[in-house]
């Protein structure tokens, strides 16, 4: 996979995740170019699509669209699938997910996609190990929120 | 106060944090950059302070700025910061900050090797997750290299959490620093075998893709993986270990059969999509054609994807479809029904899809029923892309391979004419360039064509409406030229005329115009000639002024082009104005002006036509003329170049007489050229009385259709037109066939099958002028045409004159290469052949290398030979064959073939089947193309052809070869007898292809079927073997080789490996061996040795058989 990117349906970019080293003004290009691209095809269109040299895999969620660029040889059907996992773990997480929640806690989201996928590969099949990961790192990070608390019921 | 200060500074701290910032920019829509700038300055604030828990919140604001697509890079060096801090809690942003904002230019990355490398021997696991997720994303050559042992180290962690991710970002490692990959390469096929399941499919992924980089250095693992294949039950890695495959077979082609098996069972058995589709997708790209029902059970299967209702599906069921049309198209064409359906799908991706695949389906039978179809699918059109991509695709279905598949032009005019209807389409030139291209190609269409396009001229205003953006009034430059051209065919000139001097045609572009000006001239002159004739002279009269009063406007015209054209021809009509007022009559000369015949020719005829002797084409014909004569030359050249299409010669001095005796000597040179179809006088005769012509549409003015340019005859009707035709002439030919019953009723009358008719018995209503490439001398047209006619005098290859006698002589060559004993006549030809190794390095272009083997059987049964093609030589011939010896020792040429060397496992399933791989190896610089294998049948041995082709047909393989390519190809032959050995001849024809230019070729060889080749190992029993004996169904033979300088067990072991024995029992100096043919003959062998000499007695049910098998053994150990 090359990257991914969860934008809304007003064209908004949510999430951007990129496994291949492109410089700033090429990756705004590409995401302005495909997020027009995306939110032009009609709903009842198949999610796959001819971009440069390159497939596109999109997917909506609700008001979010998950869209995957892989290369010639790659699986389309098994990036769904990817796409699939991913909003299976952000619904686990968040609890029936929806945009806000992407939007709030984006670096929640960001540590769970780094979590099931490793430079554009799936490096855990299993969501319950995935989640488990997640939770146990955010367990060490809790003694940020406690200190937070003390400060604010000292003052 | 002291507190308040304190309690102040951290108020400020805590004040904004990220959702806060969030909420922020939701509440400042309107001012959203301003808002956001002033967040930026706070934020730079608040990286200035110490506290790290303020930094780390900045950072992790700032990364959701960036996303927003603001510029943090000068935030670098505290984002190293945070990521450098010993609190997980902002470690974690930290290094999901400097995964989203670094890249390879960001200079303080170089910064952070020391801490990435503390961080990922940290003993907390998450740490070091955390450092390898955020390397993943920014690792640079100079990391890669500084950290690959760290890395690799890590791969062989306690927890596999942490292997998991080091094994995949080891390949990001690699990629950075390659020369990482040797030594860490070990250790990571170690991880193919680790307990985890997680860290196992991390290694196969990593695998996977390095293979797809370079699968030459991955091929030794594919045993492992086959196991891994074969008992995984996971879809994720599963998918990658066939597509690893996918990567290998190509350089290994006995993968292919031993995965054959699983693929097929994957396919059956599996319910996830994705895993199917990759297995067919595999399978279509891979060398598996020729075995089993593969290529049918994907066909299938991707018709259950295409009538999923799954958009997705479906969608990618065409894609793959239209992979198998490249190579299988008959395979595809049986599914014709189901594409055509999604023709109507609402999606307009899987529509294009399925266009993409019509192109290759359609055929003489069907191609109106589908090009209607695509016309129906015009109409309806909502966006102008798609639209103009069904015009595209219609034009070029129909205009495929020289316009093979029509057979009524007529319906093709139509269908030309009607797509000028499509507003605001692109492509207009391209309607243009087909109508002139069919006018001028096909003669007999050319009446009908300028009817239409005299309609089309007539209706002009309609077709250029708002013309400033219309593309299609293009077509009325191609509407002129041919009213112009082929003007003598018009029903009524003058209304022509009339329509091309309108006012209007002024608003047309500048280079239409100029063709409206230049044919209304051609048009003139018919019309003078045929009004010349006739006794009241001011008709033609009024034709000039006609002229005169409409020119003008065109003489004014801004356009150069138009304004030289126009004022020209006035000049010359005034002057034939002039003339006619005293009553000369000018008809002819003015004829004169546009005589000459039109033809096609193809863009490099040129070249083709050789200089003649004694012609320097450099060298003056003059003396060369002085620097101020070229000057004065320029200009004109400027103004010859402008109109290249439409210079006709300027010989229009020639006299009569010369002009006729050139006609007539094209038409001897027509006439004598097999590649030059013409339309013969008769053809135009069956046009004019054709079944039907009654049909042909009166004008009709429909004037609640505005858009429809009346009177056009609509293609439809042409359909039934052409299902009238078709019936006549079945009709017609079973007449014939009755008739010719009815003459040989005396008894041995063949049975002519009159069932459904075939492609080749649709004849064409009018015939193409078939203009290639290359020029109708030289190799075109088909290979068929090659095979039959000795070579041209055009061709350049060297000593073409021998051909013939060399050609003859190539099968004795062959007898000498094999038999050992030299006779008189061969003499000589050994001695040629020495003469032409010296040449073999430069001559050897292509090698074919080729092995016979059975059908899956137990043991590898091979013969090989070998096919060198010779250019300089003077024939392509077989150099050699060879049975036993594989590794080259027959011939000197051999080199290393045991590269290619492999075994097949299975059982024997049909005893007369035989299995021929050849493997074509390109070593020529240039592209091989088009090859068809084609074998002369015996009546023994025949070459198994696909259903529905001809005895003599050639195979198709199924591939082209760049080059230094080489590839696989796999072709069935049924074996009646097996007691003789047998030779083939064969021939393979092929295009090579240069950048210039491309010149069909052929090598010829033969196939050399011995007896062993029939034979496959067979364990057998003593007592068995014993009882075999006993039973005197076996009729005996012996023979006796001297001289064999070899240990008893090294003979055995060469009888068992070349002839496929097995040995029985072994008694010192004695054995007893055994082996069985494909047909089930039973053959015993008793060998003994004395010193040097070795008898061997043998058994067989089957005498020839057992002789052949013998002669075969004899001459293995004659040649060692």
């Amino acid at each position: 996979m090359q990257f991914m990117l969860l934008f809304s349906r007003q064209g908004k970019l949510r999430l951007q995740k990129w496994y291949v080293p492109l410089s700033d003004k090429e990756k705004k290009k590409i995401t302005r170019e495909l997020v027009q691209t995306v939110l032009a095809r009609k709903p009842k269109m198949c999610s796959f699509l001819e971009w440069r040299d390159l497939k596109i895999v999109y997917k909506r969620y609700a008001s979010l669209y998950f869209c995957c660029a892989i290369e010639d040889q790659d699986n389309e059907l098994i990036t769904l699938e990817i796409i699939h996992r991913y909003v299976e773990l952000l619904d686990k997480y968040f609890g029936s997910v929806c945009e806000l929640d992407i939007i709030f806690n984006f670096e929640k989201a960001y540590f769970i996609l780094d979590e099931f996928l490793l430079g554009g590969e799936a490096q855990e099949t299993s969501k319950k190990n995935v989640l488990k990961a997640i939770e146990q790192a955010d367990l060490l990070q809790e003694v940020r929120h406690l200190i937070k608390i003390t400060v604010d019921k000292v003052f | 106060m002291a507190l308040k200060i304190v309690k102040g500074s951290i108020d400020r701290m805590f004040d904004k944090n990220l959702q806060d910032l969030v909420r922020g920019i939701r509440n400042h829509k309107e001012d959203e950059a301003k808002y956001i700038s002033t967040c930026i300055d706070e934020i730079k604030q608040e990286l200035k302070q110490d506290n790290i828990a303020v930094k780390a919140n900045a950072v992790c604001k700032l990364t959701y700025l960036q996303m927003l697509g603001y510029d943090v890079s000068w935030a670098a060096f505290n984002i190293v910061e945070v990521m450098s801090s010993s609190k997980f809690t902002y470690k974690r942003i930290g290094y999901l900050a400097a995964s989203q904002c670094f890249h390879e230019s960001t200079d303080v990355i170089m910064l952070t090797t020391n801490q990435i490398r503390k961080d990922l021997s940290s003993p907390n696991q998450y740490d070091t997750g955390v450092a390898l997720t955020g390397l993943s994303c920014f690792v640079t050559p100079d990391l890669a290299r500084d950290l690959a042992n760290d890395i690799m180290t890590l791969m062989s962690h306690t927890k596999p959490y942490i292997r998991k991710k080091a094994v995949l970002i080891m390949y990001k490692v690699f990629l950075k620093y390659p020369e990482s990959l040797r030594p860490a390469f070990p250790r990571l096929k170690e991880k193919l075998e680790d307990p985890d399941p997680g860290v196992q499919s991390a290694a196969v992924n990593v695998i996977c893709e390095l293979a797809r980089r370079n699968p030459k250095n991955y091929l030794s693992l594919a045993p492992l993986f086959f196991k891994l294949m074969t008992s995984s039950t996971n879809n994720w890695v599963l998918i990658k270990i066939i597509k690893l495959f996918g990567a290998l077979t190509p350089l290994e082609p006995r993968l292919g059969k031993k995965l054959i098996e699983p693929l097929t069972n994957l396919i059956h058995s599996t319910s996830a999509m994705s895993l199917l589709y990759e297995c067919v997708n595999t399978v279509i790209a891979g060398q598996y054609w020729f075995s089993v029902g593969s290529k049918e059970l994907c066909v299938q299967k991707l018709r259950i994807l295409i009538e999923d209702s799954d958009q997705n599906l479906k969608y990618l069921g065409l894609l793959a479809m239209s992979k198998i049309l490249k190579t299988h198209p008959k395979s595809v064409q049986s599914h014709k029904d189901l594409i055509l359906q999604c023709l109507d799908d609402k999606d307009e991706s899987i529509r294009l899809r399925a266009l993409d695949l019509l192109y290759g389906m359609v055929s003489k039978k069907n191609l109106m029923e589908i090009v209607k179809k695509l016309m129906l699918h015009v109409d309806k059109a909502e966006g102008t892309t798609y639209r103009d991509e069904l015009l595209t695709k219609i034009i070029d279905i129909c205009s495929q391979s020289n316009y093979q598949y029509i057979t009524n032009f007529e319906w093709y005019i139509s269908i030309l004419v009607e797509l000028t209807r499509l507003e605001g389409t692109r492509h207009g030139h391209l309607i243009a360039s087909q109508m002139l291209d069919v006018a001028i190609r096909v003669k007999a269409i050319r009446v009908f064509a300028v009817a239409q396009m005299a309609t089309l001229l007539d209706n002009a205003h309609l077709l250029t409406g708002n013309m400033q953006r219309n593309g299609i009034c293009e077509v009325l430059y191609a509407a002129a030229w041919i009213c112009g051209e082929f003007s003598e065919h018009l029903e009524n000139p003058m209304q022509t005329l009339e329509a091309m001097l309108r006012p209007k045609v002024a608003t047309l572009p500048g280079h239409i115009q100029a063709v409206y000006v230049q044919n209304a001239a051609k048009l003139f002159a018919t019309i003078l000639k045929s009004q010349e004739g006739n006794t009241d002279s001011t008709a033609a009269q009024d034709t000039s002024q006609l002229m005169i009063d409409r020119l003008p406007l065109f003489v004014q015209s801004a356009n150069l082009e138009v304004q030289e054209r126009a004022s020209c021809i006035l000049q010359l009509v005034k002057y034939i104005q002039k003339l006619q007022q005293k009553d000369v009559e000018v008809a002819e000369e003015v004829n004169a002006l546009f005589a000459g015949e039109l033809n096609p020719v193809a863009p490099k005829a040129q070249k083709k036509v050789p200089v003649p002797e004694g012609l320097d084409l450099d060298a003056w014909i003059n003396e060369p003329p002085s620097e101020s004569e070229s000057e004065d030359e320029q200009p004109k050249a400027i103004f010859a170049k402008e109109e290249p299409k439409h210079s006709r010669p300027r010989h229009t001095e020639v006299d009569e007489k010369e002009l006729a005796r050139r006609r007539e000597a094209r038409k001897q040179e027509q006439a004598n050229n097999p590649f030059y179809i013409k339309a013969s006088p008769s053809s135009q005769k069956v046009y004019q009385d054709a079944p039907g012509v009654e049909h042909i549409p009166v004008v009709q003015i429909d004037l609640s259709v505005p858009l429809k340019v009346p009177g056009l005859p609509m293609s439809d009707q042409y359909v039934k037109l052409e299902e009238e035709r078709r019936q006549k002439e079945r009709a017609e030919k079973k007449k014939k066939e009755k008739k010719k019953r009815k003459e040989k009723r005396s008894g041995r009358g063949k049975k002519h099958d009159s069932g459904p008719e075939s492609e080749e018995d649709i004849t064409p209503a009018h015939q193409v002028d078939i203009v290639t490439e290359e020029m109708p001398e030289s190799n075109c047209a088909s290979v068929r045409f090659y095979l039959s006619r000795p070579l041209a005098d055009s061709e350049k290859l060297p000593v073409r004159s021998h051909r013939a006698a060399e050609a003859a002589k190539s099968p004795a060559e062959d007898g000498e290469t094999e038999n050992a004993t030299s006779l008189e006549p061969k003499k000589k030809s050994s001695k040629e052949k020495r003469e032409k190794k010296k040449d073999k390095d430069r001559d050897r272009k292509v090698m074919v290398k080729c092995w016979i083997h059975h059908w899956d059987c137990a043991f590898f049964v091979f013969i090989f030979f070998c096919l060198h093609f010779l250019t300089g030589n003077d024939a392509y011939h077989l150099l050699c064959s060879c049975k036993s010896d594989f590794k080259g020792r027959l011939n000197g040429r051999w080199e290393t073939m045991s590269d290619t060397v492999y075994d097949i496992q299975g059982n024997l399933q049909d005893g007369s089947q035989v299995v021929v791989s050849v493997i074509f190896e390109n070593k020529c610089d240039s592209f091989l193309k088009s090859m068809e294998f084609n074998v002369l049948d015996s009546l023994n041995s025949k070459l198994q052809r696909p259903e529905g082709s001809g005895p003599h047909d050639g195979l198709t393989v199924p591939f082209q070869l760049p080059p230094g390519v080489s590839n696989e190809a796999r072709f069935v032959f049924t074996v009646q007898s097996i007691v003789m050995p047998q030779k083939l001849k064969g021939t393979l024809t092929f295009i090579v292809k240069n950048e210039d230019s491309s010149t069909h070729e052929k090598l010829d060889f033969k196939l050399h079927f011995t007896c062993t080749s029939y034979l496959i190992t067979t364990p057998c029993y003593s007592d068995a073997f014993a009882k075999l004996l006993e039973s005197g169904d076996l009729k005996g033979s012996s023979v006796r080789l001297e001289g064999v300088n070899m240990p008893f067990h090294h003979l055995l072991a060469r009888i068992c490996f070349h002839h496929h024995f097995s040995i029985v029992e072994r008694i010192d100096s004695c054995a007893s061996m055994y082996s069985r043919s494909i047909q089930g003959h039973h053959v015993c062998l008793l060998v003994k040795t004395s010193g040097q000499t070795v008898s061997i007695d043998a058994k067989c049910d089957e005498p020839t058989l057992l002789g052949n098998v013998l002669d075969e053994i004899k001459q293995t150990f004659s040649q060692c």
